[in-house]
């Protein structure tokens, strides 16, 4: 690890701030993402502004239609919280999915969406249930929101406050983990909704994106017979040691099958 | 049996310490003004070397020097040497080529050592470490076994043609083509055993010291064998002798095998420290463990099973290519020589077997030993090749190999490929196996996934494997250029505790508890009352090391040994104090006893009486309690077992589960139960990743290691085990003390063939015929496409 400078603040405002007078700052939420590429010496900041210490950005809120999941929620404390278990079930498992107990205990909501890995679960219910993204600038859409491989719609500096997801009728997740990372080589996210049925896929393309001949397919009804069908085109998929783009293209309608079937 | 003695399932003394986290591994060790290394590694496969600029790094802040292979060979410092040498078909010794730590002139894998750069904090010296200014000249590199022997391949080493190490062969070739020649059936096969990174858990570290007034060297390392390392770093690498080094293995985190080799690091912190004059300290980072550690298998091979009309086996046939890597680690050649090609009869009546290895250099972190070293490999072609000949013959698998199988009433059996089999019934391993899986209510099971879309399949694994090595004599005439029996002191204190130091050096194996047991059940004394010393070259006598299965039956057997001597000694002590005859002196639960009389002295009191020797027969005996053996094996042991696997096969991601895993193993008699199921599930587990996860892959065109992490790098995790029914069948070693086997590596050696036969068992409904460990999703989805494209063509 390269040296850096430690800011701890305690408001949003603060972290900008300091954000703002460092040449590379970086926020610092669960550090499992950031942390480990600055060991490996592949990410060199000179300042880091540690969000552990601003409240305002932790906690979960659910009323009325909507989960608002302030960004600094670990993974785990969305998986198990009895309000999000009852209001988007599909939400809570899919937290609960994410890495192992540490990664769990640490990784957050807002550093995974920051991040955008490929391969992480949390875009696909981002996009899937159409959520907004809050930053202390502004509010992003889901559809809006991601842009290409670890690319976001964030400015530079712009902070993730919350995420607001609103409650679907009937939602369903499935992912199918790489073994060795448990990352999502595929992970399918469907949802029925009052707008109408989305479904997005995170692990196959650079980025998360929505799949529309399985939205359509599942329009006509809400079945897993219904996408079992609807192929997706290898062309542009990610393909590696794991998984060639034609696996993940069939993974993809596997995926939402299993997703659609899993769905309440 | 006695409550902590021999058979008891006795809790891990050891396990005190590592379960609360005071156990010291090397690098919980600081010594006073220590400084730090790090090493500058190649980015490359292959380039020459054409400059390195330290200059930069040694103005960088805190570092005390940068070394490189230029001041290695100016100190004259000799290459790494193997152990073992292996002569070619021909009669030729095998290719060497000198292996500087610090590599002077070529890099020749992706992590070789080119520099070492040492300073005031471990961050520091990688600051100045990237400061280093290395010109290459990139090279073409060869990282595949299967190509590394064909025209064009980039050579590795220049004085080693077509990356040949050696071609050597083992078996009566006549024999084996007249056989083939002349048989009703032959089944061939193409296999590819994967290439594995051990992965202990403790990364390998190391702090070398050097003390000027004394002119002494320490190295502390973590290392499965202390002397062996003294030995080949003091007389070979460095020209120390050995009462000026000591090394010192504290507690190790795993090994697997790969903690046996001395490697470049150990040579480099050693010579450094005295050029330095301060200790310099090291421990490697995962990636470095992935790059630089000794890796395991990587075989190709090609074999044919001849069987005659009644389906026995006539002779078998093998041609394999063994990877070596860029340098010849320390037990390199004899792994799939050896180690690999002595096991090809397996527990079977084959009577002809002829086997060929060429070892190849390739530019790869080296191959050696690891979990099994060359018996899993000749386990997994074996049992594939069997298992394919029931499927193209359309038999019951258990029958062909209930047909074929050696009977325990032929032991000892000669082997055509040099062993001889002291004792085994593996008969009733198979059967016994079977019988725990229901092999007939398999087909129900079978259906009973199907209902649920799964394809289930049913696999076997029959192995033997050969281990406690080994008479040192044989090894000598194989090549070995070390003995390899194992020594152990017992010294027996004046108020009656035991200290006992054995040559054997425990990395996860429990000796600490078993020999500890031996003690107590042999001398009659509390278990607590008992410490084992290892690990360190100035306390412990001269000791050969843990691995390949040795501790107990070599390791264990020198124990007891020992114990006798003072057993004898006591008897004269007794027979002196009770005014009898030493002849009629017995020992019994730590008494001695005038036979038929009731006079008699606790163990305790004559071991005072030794050292204060007021009433002692000191015209016959010297004073003291404390004796040493050395142990040398008349023959390697043979664990057997049978392993099946039952698996379930999701045809749409091409998932496996190991739904059941069947082990019955013979390891001779068993010391603690509940440590050899510790052992065994390990072992299993080992196995299973390398047939579902493992698999260590280099880039073939650039030679860059692509699974050099664990987010690459599938290691096996609790859930993609079951819950493991293991048994043991008991037929005691006929020429140890102990009767012991040894039990650290059958699980891993025989698990991997079960659980892909099980797999191809599962997927003869979709027609795939052909498969590779590891049965990842991906490359299971993949074998069931091709083989749905094959039948559709
Ligand atoms: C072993 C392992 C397994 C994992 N498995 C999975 C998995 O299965 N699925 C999955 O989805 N993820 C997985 N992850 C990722 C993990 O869940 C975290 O989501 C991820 O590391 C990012 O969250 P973090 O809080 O750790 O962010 P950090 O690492 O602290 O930050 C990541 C990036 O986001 C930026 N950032 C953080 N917070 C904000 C904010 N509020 N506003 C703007 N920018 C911000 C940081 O500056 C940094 O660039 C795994 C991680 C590990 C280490």
């Amino acid at each position: 690890m390269y040296s850096f400078a430690y800011h701890k603040p305690t408001s949003v405002k603060d972290a900008a701030g300091a954000f703002a007078k460092g040449s590379e700052a970086r926020y610092l939420a669960g550090g499992h993402t950031l942390l480990p590429s600055m060991r490996l010496r592949l990410s060199h900041p000179s300042d880091l502004v540690d969000l552990a210490g601003v409240a305002e950005l932790k906690g979960i809120k659910v009323d009325g239609g909507t989960v608002t999941i302030g960004a600094m929620t670990p993974h785990g404390e969305v998986a198990s919280n009895a309000a999000v278990a009852k209001a988007i079930p599909a939400l809570a498992k899919l937290a609960g999915g994410i890495g192992d107990p540490q990664v769990r205990n640490r990784g957050t909501i807002g550093g995974s969406l920051a991040n955008s890995d490929p391969a992480a679960d949390y875009p696909a219910a981002v996009l899937g249930l159409g959520a907004t993204i809050k930053t202390n600038k502004r509010e992003i859409k889901a559809d809006d929101y991601f842009k290409g491989l670890f690319e976001t719609a964030l400015e530079d500096g712009e902070l993730i406050t919350s995420v607001s997801f609103p409650v679907p009728e009937k939602a369903g997740y499935a992912k199918f983990a790489n073994p060795a990372s448990r990352y999502a080589i595929v992970g399918v996210f469907v949802a029925k909704t009052k707008g109408g049925v989305r479904v997005a896929v995170t692990g196959a393309g650079p980025c998360a994106f929505r799949q529309a001949a399985m939205e359509k397919a599942l329009s006509g009804g809400f079945t897993a017979d219904a996408v079992a069908n609807v192929k997706h085109a290898a062309s542009g998929l990610n393909s590696d040691l794991h998984a060639s783009a034609e696996y993940r293209a069939h993974l993809v309608t596997v995926m939402a099958k299993r997703a659609v079937a899993a769905a309440s | 049996m006695a409550e902590n003695g021999i058979g008891a399932r006795v809790r891990r003394k050891e396990d005190a310490r590592f379960l609360v986290g005071k156990s010291t591994y090397t690098d919980d060790i600081n010594r006073p003004g220590q400084a730090h290394a790090v090493f500058v590694r190649s980015p490359h496969a292959h380039a020459t070397i054409k400059k390195v600029d330290i200059s930069k790094a040694l103005k960088a802040p805190g570092v005390v020097a940068v070394l490189t292979g230029a001041n290695m060979l100016a100190d004259k410092v000799n290459g790494l040497p193997a152990g073992w040498q292996i002569h070619s078909k021909d009669g030729s010794p095998m290719n060497e080529p000198p292996h500087i730590p610090l590599a002077p002139d070529k890099a020749r894998y992706v992590g070789d050592h080119i520099a070492v750069v040492i300073a005031e904090t471990r961050n520091q010296a990688r600051d100045a470490a990237e400061l280093v200014d290395v010109s290459y000249e990139p090279l073409k590199a060869v990282v595949n076994v299967a190509e590394a022997d064909k025209g064009g391949a980039p050579q590795v080493h220049d004085q080693a043609p077509g990356n040949l190490c050696y071609d050597w062969h083992l078996g009566d070739k006549a024999a084996v083509d007249a056989a083939l020649a002349k048989a009703a059936h032959v089944v061939k096969l193409d296999l590819v055993n994967n290439r594995l990174v051990p992965n202990a858990i403790e990364p390998r570290a190391g702090i070398g010291e050097y003390d000027a007034a004394t002119d002494r060297y320490t190295l502390y390392t973590s290392s499965q064998n202390p002397h062996v390392i003294r030995l080949l770093m003091g007389a070979f690498v460095l020209g120390i002798p050995e009462h000026k080094l000591r090394v010192v293995s504290p507690d190790v985190g795993g090994g697997f095998g790969s903690k046996i080799f001395h490697y470049a690091e150990e040579a480099v912190l050693t010579w450094a420290a005295k050029k330095v004059g301060r200790p310099v300290k090291w421990t490697a980072e995962r990636s470095e463990s992935f790059l630089c550690d000794a890796h395991g298998r990587d075989h190709a091979t090609h074999v044919e099973l001849a069987l005659d009309k009644d389906h026995k086996f006539t002779a078998l046939k093998v041609s394999t290519k063994a990877a070596m890597g860029a340098y010849l680690s320390t037990f390199a050649p004899a792994i799939p020589t050896w180690l690999y090609g002595t096991l090809l009869a397996g527990v079977y009546t084959t009577p002809a077997v002829y086997v060929e290895t060429k070892a190849l250099f390739t530019n790869t972190s080296a191959v050696d030993a690891y979990r099994g070293a060359g018996r899993p490999e000749a386990c997994y072609l074996l049992e594939r090749v069997v298992e394919r000949a029931a499927w193209q013959l359309g038999i019951d698998p258990v029958e062909l190999r209930r047909k074929n199988v050696i009977p325990a009433s032929a032991m000892p059996y000669q082997t055509p490929v040099a062993l001889q089999y002291d004792c085994g019934d593996f008969g009733k391993n198979l059967n016994d196996a079977a019988k725990v899986v229901d092999w007939a209510g398999f087909a129900k099971r079978r259906e009973e996934s199907k209902k649920r879309g799964q394809l289930r399949g049913i696999g076997i694994s029959h192995y033997i494997e050969a281990c406690g090595i080994a008479p040192s004599a044989v090894v000598g005439a194989l090549g070995g250029r070390a003995g390899l029996y194992e020594s152990a002191e017992v010294r027996f204190h004046p108020t009656g505790s035991v200290t006992v130091f054995t040559g054997s050096h425990p990395h996860g194996q429990s000796n600490e508890t078993t020999f500890a047991q031996i003690v107590a059940d042999k001398l009659g004394i509390p278990i607590e009352n008992v410490e084992i010393v290892h690990g360190d070259t100035d306390r412990i006598p001269f000791g050969m090391g843990t691995y390949g299965s040795r501790s107990l039956a070599v390791g264990g057997s020198a124990l007891v040994k020992a114990i006798d001597k003072v057993i004898a000694k006591g008897k004269k002590i007794a027979a002196h104090q009770l005014e009898a005859s030493e002849a009629d002196i017995e020992f019994k639960d730590g008494v001695f006893r005038v036979a038929g009389t009731d006079k008699q002295k606790a163990i305790g009191e004559i071991a005072l009486s030794a050292y204060v020797p007021h009433n002692f027969p000191h015209e016959t005996t010297e004073p003291g309690l404390d004796e040493s053996a050395f142990y040398d094996p008349k023959n390697f042991t043979f664990p057997s077992g049978c392993h099946i696997a039952e698996v379930e096969v999701d045809p749409e991601t091409g998932t496996t589960k190991v739904l059941r895993f069947v082990a019955v193993d013979d390891f001779g008699n068993i010391i603690n139960p509940m440590i050899v199921e510790g052992q065994v599930h390990g072992g299993i587990t080992q196995g299973i990743g390398q047939a579902l996860t493992e698999n260590c892959v280099y880039d073939a065109q650039s030679g860059q290691l692509l699974t050099g992490s664990f987010m690459d790098y599938c290691m096996p995790k609790a859930d993609d085990v079951p819950s493991f029914e293991v048994s043991t069948n008991v037929v005691p070693c006929t020429h140890n003390p102990l009767g012991v086997k040894g039990c650290g590596e059958a699980g891993t050696i025989g698990a991997a063939a079960a659980v892909i036969n099980a797999l191809l068992d599962a997927l003869k409904p979709l027609g795939v015929k052909e498969f590779d460990m590891p049965a990842s999703p991906h490359r299971v989805w993949q074998a069931i496409q091709n083989a749905s494209r094959k039948a559709a063509d």
